[in-house]
């Protein structure tokens, strides 16, 4: 079990608490798919992803980020246990989805610099620490049903 | 993954607006490295300060972020171009290659924070190949 100190839990909550889904998730999504362009590989059937330009307008990559932020929620209502909140999404991106867990962290990375650059210098070295530990919690368990 | 003539373009544009918040970017960068990563803690246990923003983090800070502009000037052969520096890390520094991944990794978020408007996925995209670059041609003379 992920053992969480207060700060810890204080920081996290507090980065849900003051979070626009529907911006912040499309643009870590947006921002995966173009620094990271073989992520596209999963979005065959999402229309117009030719470019930079055509990624941040799609309103269905727009959408698909909003619902991978809301995804973390789970998480965050759970944090004791991460780990089994996640095997069926687990099972999901790995046998249905075939999602390559790398790619888990990949997205995180790319969440982490789009809240650092909503929040400049509040996002401090102590709230990087515990944001990251979070994210890395919930990549693990998302790869835990791989066989 | 080769730099293309825009990557090129796009990383020396955005250098230069780098410039006027070199030292903000160095200390900001090993401090949050050294907070975030503390293991990397290990390679300045000589430093009689290791606390964010401290002495020896903000002059270490506009060291590292000189050798990036010195990278960035030798764009078009980082191999050789960084030939010295590979050897500094390989033979003298000895630092584990995987913490360039790491010190990267808390650039890109430094660079986020303080060019929120001007750090775009297509500039992070340019910037994040060139910084890779630059890891691969330190590590040359490793083994």
């Amino acid at each position: 079990m992920v053992e969480w100190t207060d700060s810890e839990r204080t920081i996290i909550n507090g980065i849900f608490a003051n979070l626009n889904y529907e911006d912040i998730g499309a643009k870590a999504l947006c921002r995966c798919l173009i620094v990271y362009p073989w992520t596209l590989r999963y979005f065959g059937a999402f229309g117009n992803l030719y470019n930079a330009e055509a990624i941040i307008a799609n309103p269905m990559i727009a959408a698909h980020g909003t619902k991978i932020l809301h995804g973390l929620d789970r998480a965050l209502k759970n944090m004791d246990d991460i780990k089994n909140t996640y095997t069926t999404l687990s099972e999901l991106h790995s046998e249905k989805l075939r999602v390559d867990p790398d790619n888990f962290r990949l997205l995180a990375d790319c969440l982490s610099i789009v809240i650092a650059a909503e929040m400049g210098y509040e996002f401090t070295p102590e709230m990087q620490a515990a944001w990251q530990k979070f994210l890395s919690v919930v990549v693990s368990a998302l790869g835990r049903q791989y066989h | 993954m080769t730099l293309s003539a825009k990557d090129k373009a796009a990383v020396k544009g955005f250098m230069s607006k780098m410039k006027s918040r070199s030292e903000e970017i160095g200390a900001e960068t090993l401090s949050r490295m050294l907070v975030v990563y503390p293991q990397t803690k290990s390679y300045f246990a000589h430093w009689p300060d290791l606390a964010p923003g401290s002495a020896p983090v903000r002059e270490h800070g506009v060291i590292f972020i000189n050798g990036v502009y010195e990278a960035a000037d030798k764009i078009d052969d980082l191999k050789n171009g960084l030939l010295t520096l590979s050897e500094l890390h390989a033979f003298m520094l000895r630092v584990d290659p995987v913490n360039f991944k790491i010190f990267i990794h808390c650039m890109l978020v430094v660079l986020a924070m303080l060019f929120p408007e001007d750090f775009t996925p297509q500039v992070h995209l340019a910037v994040d190949k060139f910084l890779a670059q630059v890891a691969l041609a330190l590590a040359e003379k490793y083994r």
